[in-house]
């Protein structure tokens, strides 16, 4: 859950807005409405989000040294890099403001906590901008806490004490953001025909998102068998596969994979390499936090440019190996990256963006291996935090 | 702002002018300043008047480090739709009429001999054409030597009203005639060569574009339609051939069904086992879509294969090759030819083989005989003149390109709003309809399609006058090329200013082209559309059915909606 029920202001417009609230008198809600006098798109979402995020927001909007100094956050995940560079902070929800910020960043978060996205081509697009900000957000809140704390063990400095009862008070609410213990049961496979194939993979997209393996919707799925891959389609909701997958034959005689996920390459590779043919990609949080961990923070001379494209390092999380790569095909794609890395270790942590995991005939082996590497990954930041905060004396319930 | 060059062809002069601050400032470059620098002359002058002016124009990121900055625009009214008319153009000549020195070509008059432009570095002459008349546009531009070349061919010479001009061998300003303007002025070729010591473009902030650069390049790396591998890097457009195949909507004997048995000989794939091609493309541009066979034979994109494909019911690769061969080296549009032949077919009775289609192409180009002159006054004229109107699959008299407008909502009501007639490109609806990109929107469905198609025609106004390629934006966003054109100029752009601007330019388009009468009566499809059936079985939210007729009112509503949100009601 993004947002509690009744939060979200959304109005969207064709010739003439529709919104689920009806109250123009509202402040918000005209504050909104003439955004639409400012900007050329067709939808604005604005909400405060869940209270984790809410205090997350806040928290980075106060002390956050970019976000005091150019009223912009800048997470490093891959999403924001790829597709939000930043994202600015509002001090007022005046529609002028609101049109400035959105004019050029794809989201904007306020002082109080809350985001206002928008779409220009689908409200779809207001959406999915925004499960993405609460995602970056998240990432960049835990990571940097993670540096802080253990900038203060190193130096012998207690933390601030606002920072300390900030982060347990986040740290303690974030339970309904993060996935479950129970793996769901999946079809056990093989499947026989085209159709079970297709019922597979749907299964187990739903309980990616089911079990909050991925920011947004989004992710990757694709099985293999007969000469075709089956491959959930570029910008497709992996808990609505139905209708958005791509059979793609395997030899390259047909180009319909052009609308196929950008990972298409990657998951093709993985499957030369290590035979598996039930391949899943998904972002759960704390591989992507921990994948941003570096022993050589301070002394790597490419850090920060580097990291997700060529680092040199063999880096693990959780016993995965980390790797760079970016999105897609070129020379530093993560399809070069991940296909070797998955057929040593069995999956892999793309630095910053998110996990792949393969196995044969069945997506429960695939989902298992997710799933763990979330709960590794999690242990083993908690681990971290209780150790920089014991130092100074400072327990607590954590996530 | 740096220098434009203004000709006479009826006095022969030439004057060197500074690039209008104003022009610029207001409609950016490329399509906006051609169709500001054209808009006096749209109302009063016939598209062959020696007063028309056809312009060539590049944008502000020409000869910039910005991905695909290798493209300029030519803006002339056309022949075949008698709308104010834009074609967005590659090759090198925008580029190396940058590095002349010159921002854009401003050209009017009739010169009572045919002559050639010859435009080097901050000076340009006027040079006797006779040798090159009657010459293919291949052996034209051969003759002209070194450079970049913008030439009409034999079509345009005789005034085809879908005559193209080819820029260097095989980049088309192809659409809407303006090589016939060329003809009419009796303007063989323009070459233009910097010398390879030309001007540089300045950029206000290096640091900016380049950083700019690299997030429209992350992005582009990151498109599976572009570096993917069955993008258009790989495949080119003809990358698309079997995407539109098994979405249903491939018009197919001249759009009386959606599907063709026989694409498969002709998909991307086909060509690239059958022709090997080397990898080539714009000045600028790190895709490099455009295909040339190993030896040396530029390849047809993908209108070009499915129009002379399946809507002529051809399943030969190499005819389609030769007919796309023919079509550069005579200059004639190749969607307007395949269209207008499959209109031919349809009114007649007959299924001409692919020997037959290449005789048409040179009866048309040469208008030789009934049919090359009929055929040459394109599809709706031709059609009108059989009494038979309904068969010309036209918009204001612009052949439609190959997307049947009953498999993708959007693009049936682009088609009908388009200011320059049957066109893909103003709202291109392929990317999100089709691509998924940005994101996928239904098909089937006008629900918010109004706003979509008219935000995309603004940002499409806007890509055509910076100018940029319509393919990075699979991919990348205006978010982008505003920081690049900004850092560029030093003026700051966002994605709203952009849009903005690109609104101006569609609402000037508009007024021209309703102040030569057009209505809402033209912004319409051939009957067709809303009474026949395609062919296949498609899934949609109301079920598995065959590909159904456009539901007429809902296509109506969806106009309705769209004038509103322009304001043209």
């Amino acid at each position: 859950m993004l947002a509690e029920k009744d939060a979200p202001v959304f109005i969207a417009l064709d010739a003439w807005p529709v919104s689920n609230k009806k109250s123009p008198d509202d402040s918000d809600f005209s504050a909104l409405l003439r955004v639409f006098g400012l900007m050329n798109i067709n939808s604005i979402l604005y909400s405060p989000p869940s209270p984790v995020y809410r205090m997350i927001i806040r928290e980075l909007a106060e002390r956050d040294e970019a976000a005091r100094r150019d009223r912009k956050v800048v997470p490093i995940d891959c999403e924001t890099r790829t597709f939000f560079h930043d994202i600015p902070v509002l001090d007022e929800i005046t529609p002028e403001k609101i049109a400035a910020a959105l004019s050029k960043r794809k989201s904007a978060i306020t002082k109080d906590g809350a985001i206002i996205s928008y779409g220009v081509v689908t409200p779809e697009q207001a959406f999915v901008s925004f499960s993405s900000t609460c995602f970056s957000l998240s990432v960049k809140y835990f990571y940097d806490s993670l540096l802080y704390l253990e900038g203060c063990y190193k130096r012998k400095s207690p933390p601030e004490e606002a920072f300390i009862k900030k982060f347990l008070e986040i740290s303690s609410a974030s339970a309904p953001v993060l996935p479950g213990n129970e793996s769901p049961r999946l079809i056990p496979g093989p499947p026989e025909t085209v159709d079970e194939i297709m019922e597979m993979l749907a299964q187990a997209g739903r309980a990616v998102v089911e079990n909050r393996l991925v920011d947004s919707y989004f992710g990757n799925i694709s099985y293999i068998e007969g000469g075709l891959i089956h491959i959930s389609q570029t910008g497709s909701s992996l808990d609505e596969l139905e209708g958005c997958i791509d059979s793609v034959p395997l030899d390259g005689s047909s180009s319909v994979g052009i609308t196929a996920s950008s990972e298409l390459s990657a998951h093709k590779g993985i499957h030369a390499l290590t035979g598996a043919n039930a391949i899943l990609h998904a972002h759960p949080r704390f591989p992507v936090i921990m994948s941003l961990l570096c022993e050589k923070e301070a002394s790597c001379p490419n850090r920060g440019f580097f990291c997700h494209k060529a680092c040199p390092e063999k880096r693990y999380a959780a016993g995965i190996p980390v790797v760079p790569g970016e999105i897609g095909t070129g020379p530093s794609g993560l399809s070069n990256t991940v296909p070797p890395a998955v057929a040593r270790h069995g999956a892999a942590i793309v630095y910053g963006h998110g996990v792949f995991t393969c196995g044969s005939n069945s997506f429960q082996g695939p989902f298992d291996r997710l799933m763990e590497t979330e709960k590794a990954c999690r242990h083993d930041y908690l681990e971290l935090v209780k150790k920089y905060l014991s130092a100074f004396d400072v327990k607590g319930d954590f996530i | 702002m740096g220098k434009s060059l203004r000709v006479d062809l009826s006095r022969g002069e030439i004057q060197v002018l500074e690039t209008p601050a104003a022009i610029c400032g207001e409609f950016l470059g490329g399509r906006g300043a051609g169709v500001a620098m054209v808009a006096g002359s749209i109302f009063t002058e016939a598209w062959d008047s020696p007063r028309m002016p056809i312009v060539f124009a590049t944008g502000p990121l020409v000869g910039t480090a910005a991905p695909t900055s290798g493209r300029m625009s030519v803006v002339s009214r056309s022949p075949l739709t008698g709308t104010v008319f834009d074609c967005s153009v590659g090759g090198r000549f925008g580029t190396e009429l940058k590095k002349a020195g010159f921002d854009f070509i401003e050209i009017t008059g009739q010169s009572d001999k045919w002559v050639w432009l010859d435009i080097g570095n901050g000076h340009a002459r006027i040079e006797d054409a006779s040798a090159l008349q009657g010459k293919g546009t291949g052996e034209t531009g051969l003759l002209l030597g070194k450079g970049s070349t913008a030439v009409t061919g034999i079509a345009g010479e005789n005034g085809v009203r879908y005559a193209s001009i080819v820029f260097d061998g095989h980049y088309l300003a192809g659409r809407g005639g303006l090589g016939a303007v060329m003809g009419a002025k009796r303007l063989k070729a323009i070459r233009v060569f910097s010398g390879g010591e030309g001007k540089k473009v300045i950029v206000a902030d290096p640091d900016g574009l380049r950083k700019a650069r690299e997030e429209i390049m992350r992005l582009l790396r990151a498109s599976q339609a572009v570096f993917g591998e069955f993008g258009l890097a790989e495949f080119g457009t003809t990358a698309l051939v079997d995407l539109i195949h098994a979405r249903k909507m491939e018009p197919t004997h001249n759009f009386r069904k959606t599907l063709f048995s026989g694409s498969s000989n002709y998909s991307g794939y086909a060509m690239k086992a059958r022709y090997r091609p080397k990898k080539t493309g714009c000045a600028g541009c790190p895709v490099l879509c455009k295909k040339i066979s190993f030896e040396g034979v530029p390849l047809p994109e993908y209108e070009t294969v499915s129009h002379f494909g399946a809507l002529n019911g051809i399943d030969s690769l190499e005819a389609i090759v030769e007919a796309n061969r023919l079509c550069n080296e005579y200059g004639i549009d190749a969607i307007s030819a395949a269209s207008t032949i499959a209109c031919y077919s349809e009114i007649n009775g007959v299924k001409p083989a692919p020997e037959e289609v290449s005789a048409l192409l040179r009866r048309i180009a040469l208008r030789d005989g009934d049919a090359g002159r009929a055929l040459a006054e394109g599809s709706y004229r031709y059609a009108l003149s059989m009494g038979r109107p309904e068969l010309s699959m036209s918009v204001k008299g612009l052949e439609l390109p190959a997307y049947d407008p009953r498999g993708a909502y959007g693009m049936a009501l682009a088609y009908a709003t388009s200011n320059r007639g049957g066109c893909h490109l103003r709202a291109y609806p392929v990317s999100h309809e089709i691509l998924r990109k940005p994101v996928a929107t239904d098909r089937f469905s006008f629900e918010g399609k109004a706003r979509i198609i008219k935000i995309a025609e603004d940002l499409n106004a806007a890509v055509d006058s910076l100018t940029a390629c319509k393919f990075v934006f699979f991919a990348a966003g205006l978010e982008e090329y505003a920081r690049a054109v900004s850092a560029v100029t030093g003026k700051e752009q966002n994605v709203q200013s952009l849009l903005r601007t690109g609104e101006r330019i569609w609402d000037l388009e508009h007024k021209l082209n309703a102040m030569n009468g057009f209505t809402k009566d033209d912004d319409d499809l051939p009957a067709r559309f809303f009474e026949e059936e395609g062919t296949g079985i498609i899934h949609t939210k109301k079920g598995t059915l065959t590909v159904p007729p456009i539901d007429r009112d809902a296509f109506l509503a969806a106009r309705e909606n769209y004038y509103t949100i322009r304001g043209y009601l």
